[in-house]
């Protein structure tokens, strides 16, 4: 702890904590049983999946006749949908990975809920392209798997199926990578655990951990190898799916930007959802000392930076489409911006780059109202710049007869509500019956920033002797 | 079995960070130390060699990596030519995305399932731990008290000065 000690630093946990009351914090939340607020929210969220269900179990039996899709336009609503829930859980990985390399010590009263996160947003995103197959009992037919149609391969060039590897790969490590870390706090709630039932649970989750400093160290070395593998995959995976408008010919998607903007606008997106919820939770559960507004501050400037290089590819986009003097790139941009999707597209610009500019004012970034209510904008500003650079780019295409409008049907907006109910339903279970907060790791920021050294005289003395030896 | 532990119970990570690096030189063995939390330093403290799990890692890396080249330029070149847009057969640069993303998937599935199969740590294993507080807010040091020759006065009085909370002989010893 005391090697950390400046006047400096201020320290990431606030209020004088001590180990255990870290432990009994974050625990009470899980051992005082459900309130009457999780129940109300839980059967909301609940009630908005069961929503998405019925509309989904209605489009598989019927068709994706049911959507407001048409000859021109055939990617829409769905593919928004995907491409929005993936980027969401871009920020959880950011924070559990690429943070944790950049040794960025307050990522670690968020990063358990942020990885959670994207475990359900991943979840959600993987739903909508299997409901687009139509028939999604075929699903399987993607993995390249020995069959007894020849046996016929997948299509290695094509980027829907590296979609397939990258999705995949990711939700996979993704789901080890916060398993592994939850398994030290898992154990802690195994020996605090009274009831027999939960003990058993707890006590066959947490694999018998306990605490031994050999296993920490091969922990310790297997979380930096996750983390290692995570940060460039994170980046893969939002590249792999802008390929997938990319490597098409259709002006608008013809870009090489595409895969850097989409990684920006995917942790831009992501790091909105991570302080929509944050701001809830850590006044719903109590946990203003663990999550600061020193934290919520830091996540905003991460919003800043990225949606800066957001609104810096909307530009050169624009900027690209004039100076190609391809006229139908050109075409592409002027109906994007100025076209019947023009309201999509100010809605996008609006949300994206020119509101979030108020991020710059120290206050502002400190007001918990306003960053909550920011965090909403940039949702919908995200979400808005999906449906934009699908429906735009393909509504007018390059025979005018057939140009068309795109409005989705109530099936498909069913459907992404349902996807909203999915992810609340998730993450209050989770939060109801997991740490929140990552134990372990809080504990061991703990004296980041505070002078403990004081208190020990043995320590002092013990180290004046090492001193005394190196020299 | 013989072998007897001897524990000391601390609450403080600079206290068992400098005990064990104080026992350690005294020519102790130290058989483990049990912390709530990574406690950076101690693994050289104990006199821990680094692990050998990133060479395990790469080891499963280079099987995926392997595996992605292998089967595509296979799948594609040698059992079903496909011919797609009149591209060669063999385009490494289309292959790239699916070869690294197997190259992430069973380097990290690789490495995690050795870590759990090297540590022991499994569903269902019989917890043996040292202390009740040992995932709270207690760190133990646990020596191999190998013989009559211990002396666990002296190792008390070496303690001691790290402000010990409690010391304890222990007859179990975990598998």
């Amino acid at each position: 702890m005391s090697t950390h000690y400046s006047k400096l630093r201020k320290p990431i946990i606030e209020g004088d904590k001590s180990l255990g009351q870290i432990t009994d914090d974050v625990a009470r939340t899980i051992e005082r049983g459900p309130t009457r607020l999780w129940w109300f929210a839980f059967m909301l969220s609940f009630s908005v999946m069961v929503v998405g269900i019925v509309a989904v179990s209605y489009q598989i039996k019927v068709g994706i006749g049911t959507w407001g899709l048409n000859k021109t336009v055939g990617w829409a609503f769905d593919i928004t949908n995907f491409v929005f829930w993936v980027g969401i859980g871009h920020a959880g990985t950011l924070i559990s990975a690429i943070l944790f390399l950049f040794r960025q010590r307050w990522r670690t009263s968020i990063n358990r809920s942020a990885e959670a996160m994207t475990v359900f947003a991943v979840i959600c995103a993987g739903i909508f392209p299997i409901i687009h197959m139509g028939r999604p009992w075929l699903f399987f037919w993607i993995a390249p798997y020995p069959n007894f149609r020849g046996p016929l391969w997948v299509n290695f060039r094509s980027p829907l199926l590296w979609d397939f590897f990258a999705i995949s790969t990711y939700f996979t490590i993704s789901l080890v990578f916060w398993y592994i870390g939850l398994v030290p706090d898992l154990a802690t709630m195994r020996d605090r655990a009274k009831s027999k039932i939960k003990k058993a649970i707890y006590r066959v989750t947490s694999l018998g951990w306990n605490g031994s400093a050999r296993t920490w160290n091969r922990y310790e070395t297997v979380y930096v190898l996750l983390a290692a593998f995570a940060t460039p995959l994170v980046l893969s995976v939002h590249s792999i799916v802008s390929m997938d408008f990319a490597t098409s010919v259709i002006p608008g998607w013809h870009t090489t930007i595409f895969p850097p903007y989409f990684v920006a606008g995917a942790i831009f997106s992501g790091f909105a959802m991570v302080l929509t919820l944050m701001i809830i939770a850590r006044k719903v559960l109590n946990y203003q000392e663990y999550i600061t507004l020193d934290h919520i501050e830091k996540m905003c400037k991460v919003i800043l930076a990225t949606g800066g290089i957001v609104g810096l590819a909307y530009a050169t986009e624009m900027f690209m489409a004039w100076y190609s003097v391809n006229e139908f790139e050109r075409f592409a941009f002027i109906n994007r911006a100025l076209g019947p999707f023009a309201w999509a597209y100010w809605i996008m610009v609006s949300c994206n780059v020119i509101i979030p500019q108020l991020l710059w004012v120290k206050k502002l970034r400190r007001s918990i109202a306003f960053v909550f209510l920011m965090s909403i904008v940039i949702n919908i500003g995200m979400w808005f710049e999906r449906f934009v650079i699908i429906v735009t780019s393909i509504h007018r295409d390059f025979l005018p007869s057939s140009w068309a409008m795109y409005k989705p049907s109530l099936i498909e907006i069913a459907t992404l509500l349902g996807s909203f109910g999915l992810f609340f339903s998730a993450f209050l279970l989770f939060a109801r019956f997991v740490p929140f907060i990552a134990i372990g790791e809080v504990k061991g920021v703990l004296g980041y920033g505070r002078n403990k050294k004081a208190n020990s005289k043995a320590v002092q003395n013990s180290e004046r002797e090492l001193e005394a030896v190196e020299v | 079995m013989d072998t007897q532990l001897f524990l000391g119970i601390f609450t403080n990570e600079d206290d068992v960070v400098n005990a064990t690096r104080a026992t350690n030189s005294a020519g102790y063995t130290i058989h483990d130390v049990y912390t709530p939390y990574a406690v950076h330093g101690l693994e050289k403290a104990m006199g821990l060699k680094p692990s050998r799990l990133t060479w395990a890692c790469l080891a499963f890396a280079a099987a995926g990596l392997l595996l992605g080249v292998f089967a595509q330029f296979w799948i594609g070149s040698i059992d079903w030519p496909l011919n797609v847009g009149g591209k060669p057969f063999n385009s490494l640069p289309a292959y790239l995305p699916v070869i690294f993303e197997l190259t992430v998937l069973i380097g990290g599935l690789g490495v995690v399932f050795t870590m759990l199969v090297r540590a022991k740590l499994y569903p269902g294993k019989a917890v043996w731990l040292p202390d009740a507080g040992v995932t709270n807010d207690r760190f133990v040091i646990a020596l191999v008290q190998k013989d009559a020759s211990f002396d666990s006065g002296a190792v008390r009085h070496l303690w001691e000065e790290f402000n010990l909370i409690e010391a304890k002989s222990l007859a179990e010893v975990p598998c």
